[in-house]
């Protein structure tokens, strides 16, 4: 089944189509993206940052550095996948938009694409507003912060591929708990991004390694900080390959529920 | 005339269920072609394979001699589809609506904004083109659904139940439309269970149940070939006036309160009944598409 070999450049017209509604709505989808990294900087890196003492290889950097990288992992990680499920399954379901677009010259395959591409444009738009608000704390440096949006691009599309495969089999928007809930908190928590994950338990500590956010905050980290080194590499490549393999499925089970 | 949709044993098949089963039909270049048939007969299904958005289980169809199994792209942009639920974009205005779907098409923003602005007038739309899509009411979602539906300059028109729903102004002003593109050369393929707007719109059409082809042809012949020419509905008869009906042996049947009878002499049917029972309520009327549909499909609910 030739399921990516269907996918023509015309996928960005679905992408344009949900930048032009971004575009009329940017105002009220800005500021919260804005605001929330503020809060959980001057709260937890800056006021509780003070009691805290990082093991090492971190005991050289300050709490609210560390966390900062964190923020702009999970605001990455959140952007691409709220919006490919409540978003996706919207359009899908409610507004009938998938059902118009493949009546054109575009197929299934194509608009799915173009969805996923679309999510990772939010990884890619909320990761970098997050980056600037700690880039004005001082807890970002150039050179290496310049990489840190094309990580949350990359992240993005990880993020929005799997929240599509949760969007092709959920039968209602509630359903979503579920996802939200048991995989993507328990994720923004574990995954190196308000404390190092080597001090966790073995079994955990694996778990947290094979989930995407932790190489995402572990990469962040390392460009905005400056700290680079071989096994980021390694991090590069598994979110490239699950994103390889998510992306498929998604686009897979899309397939299955709405061609008939 | 060409045929430009050609169907051969056409069939789909949904667990088991053979929603359209091996039906054969050709729509030729310029008609409007009508899919009539009670609601689950497989008219949409039908639709929906010649708009490659539901694959062919087996059989042939062809749309401009173009395979629907191997070249759905190309086949996608030379037909407008105007389907059933509205599935206007609602989080763009009237006017946008419209060139965003011209982007589907890789129409370029320039001429999707005169394509939209003919569109809008030809539809009678202007006035709402800055207007919310759910702040306008249904028989324009409809109208605007139809413009959408020409954005991309269709060879082929496909309207899926187009005035379901409708008030009567609005409805004729979509025949009016529909009667001005087809004059413009533009074939239509409509479905509908509106037998007056079928004997208003199509050339030809076929009659569809349970995913078979009852009956094709003209609305006229299939009027001439398949019921007398008039009827006589007497509503709620008496025993007696019942009991003298069955006696004449007039081809007929009684469905709930209305006996009907079928005749191609409606006056002197009338003017027996009434010389014997004066206080009959009787309609006279000629036999329309309604009849032959009703006679074929059975005067029973559906669904």
């Amino acid at each position: 089944m030739s399921v990516l070999g269907n996918i023509s450049r015309s996928a960005m017209a679905v992408w344009s189509r949900n930048k032009s509604v971004f575009l009329v709505t940017w105002k009220t989808n800005f500021l919260p993206p804005f605001l929330e990294p503020i809060l959980y900087l001057v709260a937890m890196g800056f006021a509780f940052g003070t009691l805290v003492k990082l093991p090492a290889p971190y005991d050289h950097i300050d709490y609210a550095q560390f966390i900062a990288a964190g923020l702009v992992a999970n605001s990455a990680m959140y952007g691409g996948f709220y919006e490919c499920t409540y978003g996706s399954f919207v359009r899908m379901h409610y507004q009938k938009t998938y059902e118009a677009i493949v009546a054109t010259p575009l197929n299934i395959e194509e608009v799915i694409a173009g969805e996923i591409v679309w999510g990772a444009t939010k990884s890619l738009i909320n990761g970098t507003i997050v980056l600037l608000v700690t880039f004005a704390f001082g807890l970002a440096f150039f050179p290496g912060l310049v990489l840190v949006p094309v990580v949350a691009f990359l992240a993005g599309m990880c993020f929005a591929s799997i929240a599509m495969i949760f969007t092709a089999l959920v039968p209602n928007l509630d359903s979503f708990n579920y996802p939200f809930f048991l995989f993507i908190a328990p994720m923004s928590l574990i995954s190196g991004t308000f404390f190092p994950i080597n001090i966790l338990p073995g079994p955990v500590q694996a778990l947290a390694l094979a989930f995407p956010l932790t190489h995402v905050a572990s990469l962040m980290r390392g460009m905005s900080l400056n700290l680079l080194d071989w096994n980021m590499l390694l991090s590069l490549a598994y979110l490239a390959i699950l994103t390889l393999i998510t992306f498929y499925i998604a686009i897979y089970l899309m397939r299955r529920r709405l061609v008939k | 005339m060409r045929a430009v949709i050609v169907a051969e044993k056409l069939t789909k098949k949904f667990d088991g269920l053979r929603a359209v089963d091996g039906i054969s039909f050709a729509i030729e270049e310029g008609e409007c072609f009508g899919l009539l048939g009670p609601n689950g007969a497989g008219k949409t299904t039908c639709i929906r394979m010649i708009q490659c958005v539901s694959p062919v289980t087996s059989g042939e169809l062809t749309v401009l001699g173009m395979d629907v199994k191997k070249e759905q792209r190309r086949i996608k942009a030379v037909l407008g589809i105007a389907p059933q639920d509205n599935n206007l974009d609602p989080d763009f205005r009237v006017r946008m609506n419209l060139i965003v779907y011209g982007r589907y098409f890789g129409i370029r923003r320039e001429e999707a904004e005169k394509r939209a602005d003919e569109l809008l007038a030809f539809m009678s739309l202007t006035d709402k083109k800055d207007d919310q899509i759910d702040e306008i009411s249904g028989g324009m979602k409809r109208r605007l659904v139809i413009a959408r539906a020409l954005v991309n300059n269709p060879n082929i028109l496909i309207l899926d139940e187009p005035t379901t729903g409708l008030d009567p102004q609005a409805r004729h002003m979509i025949w009016e439309k529909v009667r001005e593109l087809k004059r413009k050369g533009v074939t239509v393929v409509i479905t509908t269970h509106y037998m007056e707007e079928a004997q208003q719109l199509c050339d030809r059409l076929v009659i569809m149940e349970k995913g078979k082809i009852l009956v094709e042809g003209k609305p006229a012949d299939l009027i001439e070939g398949h019921v007398k020419k008039g009827v006589v509905q007497v509503l709620d008869p008496e025993p007696e006036l019942e009991a003298y009906i069955k006696l004449r042996d007039w081809s007929g049947e009684r469905l709930g309160d209305i006996h009907y009878i079928y005749t191609d002499e409606n006056q002197a049917v009338r003017s027996d009944i009434l010389t014997r029972f004066p206080r009959a309520n009787l309609l006279i009327r000629d036999a329309t598409l309604e009849d032959v549909f009703l006679k074929l499909t059975g005067r029973g609910l559906k669904d």
